[in-house]
């Protein structure tokens, strides 16, 4: 067992994990946080996105013991209260979900896509969330969900 | 059309808020205190006797609960038809395709349960395996099961009019193979399921189920159990597609008969490598397409020989072959129509459903043939289509085909038409058709697909409203949205009917507790059918409250109006109250009323023929025509897609974001079966059961998208609504396929088309 610090959706955490546990199995079974989803569990679906220290990571593919002293996001995360975060918002504006499976991870890409590129191109978004599968959507109302919720978040 | 207040309007889903927030649970996020893990163990071999199952060492590891074999399941089978239930939930005497699943085990935590796996051992005798259909039809080719011949699973014969002398009569005919992909619905979710057996004899399970009615009839017949003792809770359901989540799995009965056996909840979730190597898939099939016209072009004959690709079991492969020749005589006039439909076992996954059903393969062989007839005779694509098209029949007139499917709406030749005025083809001429090594084409497609199907036994969808004293309304159904946006449409339905807001409707997952039963999810048919339920629920509330309002302003009930909340008399509109004081006076006067209405759908509630193959399988048709524009690198043999256009006949659009979300869903996947999705097989085994290896389109394959929207009002639909999406996935292989041909100049006649294939046809014509 390794003892590990991390902060998770600004809250602090210590826990004793199994050397082999993966991110994702300590955000979904020990915090309980079951937004974050797992699809494939090999890093090819994007399902079980969350950002580490501000970068998209398939939280399948990292052990939690490499999450020592890093700082997490996930889905539930985001919103401030009941005020949706704006890429959310612009998700659920624009139809950029339907079943839901893969929309926390689509969301969070998209918000490191946005943290780092606030004014991307269609192709810099199409990038952006290269890694996330989608099965329902075809893509482009998840592509004009980000778009807006650029124009919307002005660059902030 | 009268005016409408909520159906049309461009709204949220009503699920979006809970699914963006990570609030929406999916069968895997529930747990219970004291849960045990299943795992399955599952077989090596596709085809083989099981001689011995071992499992002491496996018990005796720690943490080890429960284990159980085909045998623990008393002889119980089940399958679509009585005939035809050949499957077990675990294999007993003999293993059909690999990966089937020979034992179950509960254990402590996940990792107990994965290692106890490895602990059971089974003996196996290996038989000679079939993985070719047309092999496996053979005399002396290894029978899959005893209790058919020459492994044929499902055959159906139809002959509509003379198609030999049609033949002989046609000025050209053509014969051609063609074949479609071994694809799959590729949902992100696996399927899971949390079970627990409650000692007293109730069930109740949270499991990942598009049609949950399903699962409740399997479960209780497995288990002996009353419908009333089976509760079946649904979650929100990460993708459906018809086939693997329409139908039981080992999984479940397992964690539902270790819960049994131990007295915990058991949680089974499959990992994605065996979802991808057991789903049950789209069949693939393999379509002599016979086709003949006259020096015009018209369509004189179609005779379809069609050998699809069973697997090991005949799950849904009636209803599937059945699509594979109902609808053929549409879209097009079609005097003469033959169908031989051979299902046929092998020892590989089995096939089943996945959206367009049955009609992805032989309307892609009969798109791609008539393209190939018109080049020949010289017709334009385009006129070859309007010619043969089947016309919008006039209001009250009914077009009925050879076959008897019957249409009041038909928006082909509009959607034809409009997609060609579309710059992607109108202009396809000014755009450079060669850039250094990409050759460029563009391609058109006009198809059907059905709505509101019908089904063998139960065929109603229901709903019940209750109206609170607030003024809100609880909507329960049966019907489920795994994803497609039919609780957000059935929400509008009944905001509409009752003159509420949308927000003033509140709709909960189904509960076969609670909920009306439900057939489920398939076919196109929630809108259709479950929207003409939820109708006619919310018109008895509004009755009722017509007449609490009438009898309050002392006028009769016909003059009185509720609009968007608010109610008014017809002839003074400003005398009017908000429905939330409607409500309370007829829920407080006197002793109080409760008012609730019901409904269940009435259409399209005729026996389903699939012997003759006569007569309508479905409410109403939906009718598609897609260009596409390719890029083939004539190197590579690499296609990318640039340009899609949508034009679609799904009748009224009531939601539209969800509606256009279908169509460009729907188009995407069919890009996917076009062009990159496969399973490669090796005598059994899946190569490629993983997202990476089995290629689903990503946002980068992705063409820009435009969507045309042909309105026809159907009488057999609420507001006019047909399907949407299913149409589209029809549709589009064919446009994709049509424009490589422009690019190249090569009729591809298999699919996906990927580029080793593109690179081998482009030597072979040098």
């Amino acid at each position: 067992m390794k003892e590990i610090n991390l902060t998770v959706n600004s809250q602090p955490y210590r826990l004793s994990v199994p050397p082999h546990r993966t991110l994702l199995e300590v955000i979904r079974e020990d915090l309980g946080l079951t937004g974050t989803k797992e699809g494939c569990g090999l890093g090819e679906c994007g399902a079980c996105t969350v950002l580490m220290d501000g970068q998209a990571v398939n939280s399948c593919l990292v052990l939690a013991a490499e999450a020592d002293g890093k700082e997490i996001t996930t889905v539930e995360g985001l919103a401030d209260g009941d005020k949706l975060h704006p890429i959310q918002q612009a998700f659920v504006d624009h139809g950029g979900l339907q079943c839901g499976f893969c929309t926390p991870g689509m969301i969070l890409s998209a918000k490191a896509l946005l943290d780092k590129n606030p004014h991307p191109t269609e192709e810099e978004i199409k990038q952006g969330i290269a890694g996330n599968l989608c099965r329902c959507t075809g893509y482009a109302k998840i592509i004009e969900s980000i778009k807006a919720a650029a124009d919307n978040m002005g660059g902030k | 059309m009268a005016e409408l207040s909520v159906i049309g309007q461009r709204v949220p889903r009503v699920d979006a808020r809970e699914k963006v927030t990570g609030q929406a649970k999916y069968a895997a996020d529930y747990s219970l205190p004291d849960m045990l893990w299943c795992k399955l163990l599952r077989s090596p071999h596709p085809h083989a006797r099981i001689l011995n199952i071992d499992t002491s060492q496996a018990e005796k590891l720690p943490g080890v609960k429960g284990i159980v074999t085909g045998k623990d399941f008393g002889g119980w089978s089940w399958g679509w038809m009585p005939a035809t239930r050949d499957e077990t939930p675990l294999a007993v005497d003999k293993v059909r395709y690999m990966a089937e699943a020979v034992a179950g085990l509960a254990a402590v935590d996940e990792d107990t349960a994965e290692e106890a796996t490895g602990l059971i051992k089974v003996d196996y005798e290996e038989l000679p395996g079939v993985f070719d259909p047309e092999e496996a039809m053979k005399d002396g080719a290894p029978q899959v099961h005893d209790y058919v011949k020459n492994n044929i699973s499902v055959e159906y014969h139809w002959n509509f009019g003379d198609t030999e002398k049609a033949f002989a009569e046609s000025h050209l005919v053509r014969e051609d193979r063609f074949r479609t992909a071994r694809a799959t619905h590729g949902y992100l979710e696996p399927p899971a399921i949390l079970a627990y057996y409650d000692p007293t004899g109730y069930i109740t399970v949270w499991a990942s189920k598009q049609s949950p009615y399903f699962h409740y009839r399997h479960l209780a017949a497995c288990f002996k159990l009353p419908l009333s003792r089976v509760r079946v809770v649904q979650p929100f359901i990460g993708g459906g597609f018809g086939g693997t989540k329409n139908d039981s799995l080992a999984g479940d009965f397992c964690a539902v008969l270790l819960s049994k056996m131990t007295g915990r909840p058991v949680k089974y979730i499959e990992s994605m490598e065996e979802e991808l190597a057991t789903s049950r898939r789209r069949h693939s099939v393999i379509v002599y397409s016979k086709m003949g016209v006259d020096k015009d072009g018209l369509l004189k004959a179609i005779q379809h020989r069609v050998v699809a690709d069973g697997g090991g079991y005949t799950a849904i492969g009636p209803l599937s072959m059945y699509l594979n020749g109902f609808i053929t005589t549409l879209p097009y006039r079609l005097p003469h129509f033959k169908f031989d439909a051979y299902r046929v076992f092998t020892n590989n996954p089995i096939g089943a459903a996945m959206r367009g059903h049955g009609v992805t393969h032989t309307r892609f062989a009969a798109e791609i043939q008539m393209e190939m007839l018109a080049e020949e005779l010289g017709i334009d694509p385009v006129e070859m289509r309007m010619r043969n098209a089947i016309d919008n029949p006039k209001p009250g007139e009914i077009y009925e085909t050879i076959n008897k499917v019957t249409l009041e709406t038909c928006g082909l030749k509009q959607a034809i038409k409009e997609a060609v005025e579309d710059p992607l083809w109108r202009d396809r001429d000014k755009m450079p058709k060669k850039e250094g090594a990409i050759s460029w084409g563009v391609g058109l497609s006009g198809t059907s697909y059905s709505g509101g199907a019908r089904q063998m036994g139960h065929q109603a969808c229901a709903a019940i409203i209750r109206l609170c004293e607030d003024g809100t309304v609880n909507l329960i159904t049966g019907a489920t949205d795994c994803g497609q946006g039919s609780d957000t449409v059935l929400c509008m339905i009944a905001a509409e009917e009752m003159g509420i807001k949308l927000d003033d409707v509140s709709i909960k997952r189904v509960d076969t507790a609670y909920t009306p039963v439900d057939p489920g999810s398939y076919g196109s048919r929630v809108t259709i059918l479950a929207g003409q339920a939820t109708q006619k629920a919310a018109r008895q509330v509004k009755k009722q409250l017509l007449e609490v309002a009438a009898k309050n302003w002392q006028v009769k009930p016909e003059d009185v109006e509720i609009r968007l909340g608010e109610v008014s008399l017809k002839s003074d509109p400003s005398k009017k109250m908000p429905f939330i004081k409607l409500a309370r006076i007829a829920c407080y006067s006197g002793t109080g009323a409760v008012i609730m209405g019901t409904g269940y759908s009435s259409y399209g509630i005729e026996h389903l023929d699939l012997t003759s193959g006569t007569g309508n399988g479905a409410c109403s048709y939906s009718f598609t025509a897609h260009t596409a524009r390719v890029g083939v690198d004539m190197e590579t043999g690499k296609i990318i897609t640039t340009g899609f256009t949508l034009a679609s006949d799904c009748g009224r659009l009531l939601s539209p974001i969800q509606a256009e979300g279908q169509i460009e869903g729907g188009a995407i996947q069919g890009l996917g079966q076009a062009l990159y999705e496969d399973f490669i097989m090796d005598k059994g085994k899946t190569l490629n059961p993983t997202f990476l290896d089995y290629k689903m389109p990503h946002a980068l394959d992705v063409p820009n998208m435009k969507l045309i929207d042909i309105v026809t009002d159907d009488p057999f639909g609420p507001f006019g609504a047909k399907e949407a999406s299913e149409g589209s996935i029809v549709s589009a292989p064919p446009a994709v396929i049509s424009a490589i041909h422009d690019a190249t100049g090569i009729w591809f006649k298999e699919l996906p088309v990927t580029p080793e294939k593109v690179v081998k046809a482009l030597k072979e014509k040098k």
